[in-house]
């Protein structure tokens, strides 16, 4: 079948590589109708986390028709219409059963490993390091899914899969962000970063009726689209983000941050920013943390910082004193996805949301590689990309 | 082109902030070692600004400004009754072509950022793109039905303990 496969910094290729096959009573073999490139693939693009391997193949945001069962799995048949989660999940471990699916105990095939380097381990992903399980990805005809029987949301036929396919990532993840701030109506809720996953989270926050969403990033199409949502936006090359931002609750800050960034936040004008790149070149740092020492700076005391944006390894210069004696309280972590799927669904079968309004590009799987580069540098409006292999 | 500048700036920096006494003397600028020094300052400044920058033009015209203090500083040795006057002059045509370097490097970055500046203009307009059906402000609170899990609530210690204590 053809796959993305990555092959280094910047060099995903679109291979031909064996087709899946059922290795395990619960897996199932999925045919995939849409699959698409998150902004965490871009991290494993830059090379910015460690973990992967030539020919790994690439992709987690995935749906289709099953086309293959495993004999334990019983709730799933040939010609079911899927998305698959991110996380997969056993769903009866203590991680699972208390809903906290990313951290699933049995789901990553490299426990041993995760265990070592994250004390202990977190789920297994799709397509993303061995860190998390190495297992292949779904940007590719076909998706082997491990503990099928779980690792699975049914959809129905009458949603097209514009609308269902981000049910697997960001639209949970966007949920999951501004969730974790228990927005109350009159809370300002600030939101850094405008890409597919900062766009879920400005519709989340609203609907769940802050008092005011603003949002942050300069790239002009995609401050746009937070406007069409409902955000203030701020262009945090053209001005300076911690000022409005106390311009914008009077002169108090913001009781809710949200970073929607993660580890390659950009340079900006600030001396940190400079710091990080340069630290980051000759590697005594893995991460760029500006926003989130930009957020501990600007939130209101007792305030809350979400962090949906994903970080690799070890941050440098975090004002965590100034965290402490603010009293933030700080909820991060990988989407659990399933724990909030069920709701989402009926959200977009209500009409209350549609998702595929961030969609900007749908193209074939072989366009894949190139998309990569588009989506990366923003170029030609591109804000997300659905493959269709 | 922008990073080769940059290396040379570090390079070129590197030498007179080291050796000002021999650059100084090389080029006829006896005294003038403190000078020649902040110059080192200044290419090591604008070398990793060069090398760090997402867009380099700014740097790059900061190049060009440096050129030409340098040149204005070497004239100074062409006109003394200097016995360095050949080297002086030497330098000055190095920097000239380095100068030329310069200018065609920043405006090639400039007609290129004409360029985005100009696709940008013509990119689809997203201003409608809400995903919601209704305006945002008839949107606000649709969800609030959706009961928080208690896991994921403000820890009781955090909540606004006051007004809930007045309403009990
Ligand atoms: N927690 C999860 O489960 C989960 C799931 C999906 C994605 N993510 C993470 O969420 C983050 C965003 O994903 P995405 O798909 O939207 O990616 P993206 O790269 O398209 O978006 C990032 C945006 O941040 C902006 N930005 C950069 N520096 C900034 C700064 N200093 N201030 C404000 N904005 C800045 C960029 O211009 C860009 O628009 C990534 O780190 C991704 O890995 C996490
Ligand atoms: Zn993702
Ligand atoms: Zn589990």
């Amino acid at each position: 079948m053809r796959a993305l496969c990555w092959h280094g910094t910047q060099d995903i290729r679109c291979d031909t590589v064996p087709d899946p096959k059922l290795e395990h009573p619960r897996d199932a073999i999925i045919k995939v109708t849409s699959c698409a490139i998150c902004g965490s693939d871009l991290h494993l693009y830059d090379n910015f986390m460690p973990g992967m391997e030539r020919g790994d193949v690439m992709g987690h945001e995935t749906m289709g028709i099953v086309e293959e069962v495993g004999s334990e799995v019983t709730n799933l048949k040939r010609g079911d219409r899927v998305v698959i989660p991110f996380t997969i999940i056993c769903g009866e471990c203590d991680q699972c059963r208390r809903g906290n699916f990313s951290v699933c105990e049995r789901s990553n095939r490299n426990k041993s490993l995760a265990d070592k380097v994250f004390g202990h381990t977190t789920a297994g992903l799709f397509g993303y390091t061995h860190l998390t399980g190495g297992y292949p990805g779904g940007q590719a005809e076909y998706l082997r899914v491990p503990f099928a029987d779980k690792t699975h949301i049914k959809v129905p036929q009458g949603l097209s899969d514009a609308q269902l396919l981000f049910l697997s990532d960001i639209f949970p993840t966007g949920w999951q962000a501004a969730v974790q701030c228990d927005i109350q109506p009159t809370d300002t809720v600030a939101i850094w970063g405008c890409g597919p996953v900062g766009q879920m989270t400005i519709r989340s926050a609203l609907l769940l009726g802050a008092k005011q969403v603003i949002a942050i990033d300069t790239v002009p199409e995609r401050l746009a689209m937070a406007q069409a949502g409902g955000a203030t936006t701020i262009d945090f090359m053209a001005e300076s983000v911690v000022e409005r931002l106390n311009e914008m609750t009077g002169g108090k800050g913001p009781e809710k941050c949200i970073d929607c960034v993660g580890l390659e936040a950009h340079a900006t004008a600030t001396l940190d920013s400079m710091y990080d790149r340069a630290k980051q070149a000759v590697m005594l740092e893995t991460d760029r943390p500006h926003v989130l020492r930009e957020m501990m700076y600007v939130c209101r005391p007792a305030g809350t910082l979400s962090i949906p944006g994903v970080y690799g390894g070890l941050l440098d210069k975090v004002p965590f004193g100034m965290a402490m004696n603010k009293g933030l309280t700080m909820r991060m972590g990988q989407t659990h996805v399933n724990r909030w799927t069920d709701d989402l669904l009926r959200r977009i079968e209500a009409g209350q949301i549609d998702p595929s309004f961030v969609i900007t590009h749908t193209v074939p799987l072989e366009r894949g590689p190139e998309m990569y580069k588009t989506f990366r540098d923003k170029k030609d409006g591109c804000i997300k990309v659905v493959l269709k292999p | 082109m922008a990073s080769g500048l940059g290396w040379f700036s570090i390079g070129l920096g590197l030498v007179e902030l080291l050796a000002p006494q021999a650059v100084s003397r090389v080029l006829g600028l006896r005294g003038q070692e403190r000078l020649v020094a902040a110059y080192g300052a200044r290419e090591v400044a604008t070398g990793v600004g060069l090398l760090l920058s997402r867009d380099p033009e700014p740097w790059l015209w900061g190049r060009v400004a440096g050129d030409a203090l340098d040149l204005g500083t070497l004239a100074t040795a062409l006109d003394r009754q200097s016995d360095r006057r050949e080297e002086a002059g030497l330098a000055m045509l190095a920097v000239l072509g380095v100068t030329a370097l310069d200018l065609a490097s920043a405006w090639s970055h400039a007609s290129r950022r004409r360029g985005r500046a100009a696709a940008r203009r013509r990119l689809p307009d997203y201003a409608r793109r809400s995903g919601l059906p209704a305006s945002p402000e008839k949107m606000r609170g649709a969800a609030r039905d959706f009961v928080v899990p208690e896991d994921f609530r403000t820890p009781a210690a955090l909540r606004a303990w006051g007004v809930a204590n007045e309403v009990a």
